[in-house]
């Protein structure tokens, strides 16, 4: 019983099968902006940890933060950030119940792209 | 029946019988994170680039250093479910378990390193 047609079950239809849609492109950049962030976020830790280490190590870590390349994974991560928390945002609230028919859906997609870019545009401006 | 609510009556359910807690634990963590991210976004922005003695001591103050460890804290548990989420869709087999172990291995690790760090900087 328990060995019977494991693994060469039927699978349903997958990513490859349909047409790209704002709900699904929205979709994959949240789990792709969610796990991406643990980049931006190790470099944190490091800063961190680098700090209570001593004054070389902290210069060591800041400068990679800062040089132009750390910088762009930064603003990646900013705005990777923000996108995340604007449609886990929509999560709750489709998680309550509300704005799942497609139209809405669709709105909030577009809240959660033009908001994540401006919200970017906002830290940058800000720090 | 009238009396369980709606979540009671999902506990249990699904083949793994745990999907229900590890929804809620999303729910809860993701709440705690609206709150914590812009805090986090617009200190530790604020702190990256200073001198070694002006970092430490931004960073001695109690606001920043609470944000700082919370963010971490609650944000690696919050990864470590959401990047199972990720392996169990993707990745299957002894690869799957192995990736699963390996992560939350790293999110704990990454959490207490910060936090740790946070600690020794405000104290």
């Amino acid at each position: 019983m328990a060995d019977v047609n494991r693994g060469n079950r039927p699978l349903s239809p997958h990513l490859t099968i349909y047409r790209p849609q704002l709900t699904s492109i929205t979709s994959i950049l949240t789990r792709l902006t969610g796990n991406a962030l643990l980049i931006g976020a190790l470099l944190s830790v490091w800063w961190f940890v680098a700090a209570a280490s001593g004054a070389e190590s902290y210069a060591r870590a800041d400068a990679v933060i800062t040089s132009w390349f750390g910088k762009l994974v930064m603003l990646g991560s900013i705005w990777a950030l923000w996108y995340h928390s604007l449609a886990g945002i929509r999560h709750l609230i489709w998680d309550s119940g509300r704005m799942l028919e497609i139209t809405q859906a669709e709105k909030l997609g577009w809240a959660v792209i033009v908001g994540s870019v401006l919200l970017t545009a906002l830290t940058v401006a800000v720090l | 029946m009238g009396y369980i609510t709606d979540r009671k009556r999902a506990v249990g359910m699904g083949s793994a019988h745990s999907g229900t807690m590890h929804h809620w634990h999303m729910i809860v963590s993701s709440v705690a994170l609206v709150g914590l991210v812009p805090l986090f976004v617009f200190t530790f922005g604020r702190a990256v680039g200073l001198p070694y003695d002006e970092a430490v001591a931004y960073y001695a103050r109690p606001f920043p250093a609470i944000v700082a460890a919370l963010t971490f804290l609650v944000g690696f548990i919050h990864f470590r479910n959401g990047v199972q989420t990720l392996i169990e869709d993707y990745v299957h087999g002894f690869a799957r378990k192995a990736l699963i172990i390996a992560m939350i291995c790293l999110s704990y690790t990454a959490a207490a390193a910060g936090v740790f760090a946070v600690a020794r900087i405000a104290l």
